[in-house]
């Protein structure tokens, strides 16, 4: 207003004929529009035009309702449709997942046991092995110590028999040194029994 | 009057029609209510016509708004609140579209009309109010009676509560109203400092930088605040819903 004001003021003043036109010119320079009238017939702030309002009701129940009707009839339940079919889906999925990590563990369970089984007949087949040779190596050191047996005591026998033999010879001998030494001795004969007789009973002490 | 920043909000007739003495005429906003609905509902309808399990990019928005809208509901209104649902994905959709399409250059901002904003908060409080005294007659009065108020305080409470709750169709519809209007304007008023400072020559010219500078910022936060109202009027709405669901559990 202080410019249409001021514009008219000057125009009254330059040129008195263009007075009328002031407020016209003035509304072109109104660049805050806040006092904008006869643009339109109200002359109201257009938002609060109220001469409007029926049709903008009107026209909003119309489009608001035909937007909720599609919404609800169509868009939500497609959305809810195609968010529900991702659920179910990932929930397969997990389940077909949880089906094969079970599969895979069975798998790794059965070998678990056949690597176990394998190991304890490994153990067994070298258990068997070892008692076999075991039983063996005894029974050979038995034969071996049994022939050794026999033959210490057919070493023995035959030690026995050459010393009896050589105790026998040793009485022989003494009878015979016996006779040659009475012999040498005394000069006479003496019986073979007395000789024998004597030697026995020096042989006894 | 090009430069006027009320201009955008003029209210044009473009088909009338009088019933019974009175404009029903098709105008400017009429014409703005058919693009929003029909822009809104089109990219819902068109995104998700493939249905794929794995989302393109765009069935990824439409998903989103679901699971956003259903997730400030459950949050707001509990499991019983969903069968609002509908209603709230719709006001946030329209709402949203509304606003957005308002940021076009020579396009109607319908939320700019208090008479609209004024219409959806009286349809959210309406919905409310009778959605109320159907599920719990007159224990939905309950709302007006929060627990734990000493006796000699409770008119005074109630008073309260009762005034607040009438004034929620007006704040909720002012709130967006002004929201939109200020800032069309704020940005008409910067543009129009840009257009007529560059009248003045080289300098004027060097000067609407600044304003220039001004308009691109300020349109910036006009997208945000145009999403924003619309998720504060659909917070709003599951938030009132739930007095409808539960009353006297605040």
């Amino acid at each position: 207003m202080f410019v249409t004001a001021a514009y008219a003021q000057q125009s009254t003043t330059t040129e008195g004929a263009e007075a009328h036109d002031a407020p016209a010119a003035g509304e072109v320079h109104t660049e805050t529009g806040v006092a904008h009238e006869g643009e339109h017939g109200s002359g109201v702030f257009p938002p609060f035009d109220s001469t409007h309002f029926a049709s903008q009701l009107l026209w909003l129940a119309i489009t608001f309702g035909l937007f909720y009707l599609l919404m609800s009839k169509v868009i939500i339940p497609r959305i809810g449709g195609i968010l529900e079919k991702r659920h179910d889906r990932i929930a397969q999925d997990l389940d077909e997942a949880s089906r094969l990590k079970g599969e895979a563990d069975a798998a790794i369970a059965s070998y678990e046991q056949e690597l176990a089984n394998a190991k304890a007949k490994g153990h067994s087949i070298a258990d068997t092995a070892r008692e076999e040779a075991k039983s063996k190596s005894n029974a050979d050191r038995a034969a071996v110590e049994a022939e050794l047996a026999k033959k210490i005591t057919a070493a023995e026998a035959r030690i026995a028999e050459i010393k009896s033999k050589a105790l026998a010879d040793v009485g022989a001998i003494a009878e015979e040194t016996a006779t040659a030494v009475v012999k040498q001795l005394i000069g006479g004969d003496v019986t073979k029994t007395e000789i024998a007789a004597a030697v026995k009973a020096s042989a006894g002490n | 009057m090009s430069n006027d920043p009320t201009h955008q909000f003029l209210v044009n007739k473009i088909v009338p029609i009088e019933i019974g003495g009175i404009d029903f005429s098709f105008t400017n906003a009429s014409l703005f209510m058919v693009a929003t609905v029909g822009a809104a509902a089109g990219f819902l309808y068109l995104t998700t016509s493939q249905r794929s399990v794995i989302p393109t990019r765009m069935q990824s928005v439409s998903e989103l708004s679901y699971e956003f809208i259903a997730s400030m509901l459950r949050e707001g209104a509990g499991s019983h609140g969903m069968k609002f649902f509908p209603m709230v994905f719709s006001l946030f959709m329209f709402i949203l579209t509304a606003n957005l399409l308002g940021m076009f250059p020579y396009f109607f901002t319908i939320t700019s009309q208090i008479i609209v904003t004024f219409a959806l908060a009286v349809f959210v409080v309406g919905t409310v109010i009778l959605y109320g005294f159907y599920k719990h007659g007159l224990g939905f009065l309950k709302l007006f009676v929060p627990h734990g108020v000493p006796g000699a305080l409770l008119p005074l409470v109630v008073a309260i509560e009762v005034i607040s709750f009438l004034s929620r169709p007006i704040s909720l519809s002012v709130r967006l109203f002004a929201n939109m209007l200020a800032g069309h304007i704020t940005l008409k008023v910067f543009a129009g400092f840009v257009a007529s400072l560059s009248a003045f020559g080289a300098l004027g010219i060097g000067g609407a930088v600044l304003p220039l500078i001004m308009t691109v910022a300020l349109t910036g936060l006009e997208f945000l605040v145009a999403f924003l109202q619309a998720y504060v009027f659909a917070v709003l709405t599951c938030m009132y819903l739930n007095d409808a669901v539960h009353p006297g559990s605040h």
